[in-house]
């Protein structure tokens, strides 16, 4: 039932995943509710069990790590950088990641900015980019407190910002997706793309971590 | 009235970093509302999909997962577009659950 | 689709209204004081996409900046913190 453990970019090392679960016991009324519509949907040829099959490949292929590798090639080449911030849409299909309908907004942490992202009235993420969002960046703590107190609630996630750095929250609300574009972190001069790639995780794109050498 | 989903600022407790790797249910009712919401198909919009889930009403709500929302946010949808009748969705509700007593499932 | 009506530095206010229906509009944010930081294009209005119209014409959507300690009272973080929110032009007025 496990389907992909990302564990070189999505996510700490130090967290459990279990999946819901779903055959090991009685069906819950939503998953019953689930099998009703797409059967229905199916036998009226709305959709196709091979076109539910394929969008869920399409959406297992979006991981953070098509995010690490923008990142990466943005601290390697500035030109590469200053396009992504400004026309972030072209940027990110010259590197083959297709954004979709999504409207990308790139926001650079600098020594002098850090960026948070949330969306208080859902969950609005760049899942064109980073894949489906975490459990808790949909969680009613975080929608509420990262607007109000982003600095106590980045401190939970093990992240202090210095009070000479300016924290600047985004509530994605409508029709724009927010990117974090992380700080490079010094010693990694001379790194290979690649290997920049492998330090940029996905809560680094969120805004509640910064990219560190392991 | 501030909605029960328009929490910005609201009071709440420590963000707890639990995350869990979707189940393949929760990925088929992604994958339904990427391919109802497509250009041909436009059976739900990204709003319509929000306003559906604004009205589950806040116990509800909050006992919900995120996807338990989504299926019911489709689900009213397509009751409200004629997609779907009530009816037919209550008899393959009834057919599905007798599957799965049968052990069909 | 039209001009849009305020440009990037552009000191606007956010509507304080209470309506009913399907709004992109957080509550917190109503009625405060912000600083257009950019146009981001326009957009279908989505309080009338939510109930399958067009939209149209689309609405200018904007993202604004606005200081914490304005927003929140009892704001405890330094001065220089702030907060982007994206508003679509029918909430904001001149300020």
């Amino acid at each position: 039932m496990c389907t992909h453990h990302h564990h070189d970019h999505d996510h700490d090392h130090d967290h459990v995943h279990p999946t819901r679960p779903e055959l090991d016991g009685p069906l819950t009324y939503h998953q019953r509710l689930e099998i009703a519509v797409r059967e229905l949907l199916i036998e009226k040829g709305i959709v196709t069990a091979d076109e539910v099959r394929r969008a869920i490949e399409a959406m297992d292929a979006r991981t953070p790590a098509q995010g690490a590798r923008i990142v990466a090639h943005a601290w390697a080449d500035p030109a590469y950088k200053k396009k992504l911030i400004e026309e972030p849409r072209e940027a990110v299909l010259e590197l083959g990641v297709d954004p979709g309908v999504t409207k990308l907004v790139v926001v650079e942490n600098t020594d002098k900015i850090h960026n948070l992202v949330v969306c208080t009235l859902c969950s609005c993420y760049p899942r064109s980019i980073l894949g489906l969002p975490p459990d808790w960046y949909k969680s009613r703590a975080y929608r509420s407190r990262a607007v109000r107190e982003p600095r106590k609630v980045m401190s939970e996630f093990g992240l202090e910002i210095p009070d000479d750095v300016g924290v600047r929250v985004h509530d994605s609300t409508a029709d724009m997706r927010c990117l974090v574009l992380p700080k490079r972190p010094k010693g990694t001069e001379g790194w290979s793309e690649e290997k920049l790639a492998s330090i940029v995780t996905r809560d680094t794109m969120i805004g509640v971590a910064e990219a560190r050498i392991p | 009235m501030r909605g029960h989903h328009d929490m910005g600022g609201e009071p709440a407790g420590p963000v707890e970093r639990t995350e869990h790797d979707y189940a393949p249910w929760e990925k088929r009712v992604d994958a339904l509302l990427v391919l109802l919401s497509d250009r041909e198909r436009n059976l739900i919009r990204t709003d319509e999909l929000r306003k559906n889930i604004e009205a589950i009403g806040p116990d509800a709500y909050d006992k919900m997962s995120y996807y338990e929302r989504w299926i019911t946010s489709v689900t009213a949808n397509l009751l409200q577009r004629g997609a779907i009748t009530a009816d037919e969705l209550g008899r393959k509700l009834a057919e599905v659950e007798q599957r799965e007593k049968d052990g069909l499932l | 689709m039209s001009e849009a009506r305020f440009q990037p530095g552009d000191r606007v206010r956010v509507r304080k209204a209470d309506v009913p229906g399907h709004l992109r509009t957080p509550w917190y944010i109503r009625g405060h004081e912000g600083e257009v930081e950019r146009i981001c294009g326009f957009f279908a209005n989505p309080e009338e996409l939510a109930y399958n119209r067009h939209g149209l014409p689309k609405r200018a959507l904007y993202r604004v900046r606005f200081q914490q300690r304005k927003v929140w009272p009892d704001y405890d973080g330094p001065a220089g913190d702030t907060i982007d929110v994206e508003i679509y032009e029918h909430w904001l007025d001149k300020a």
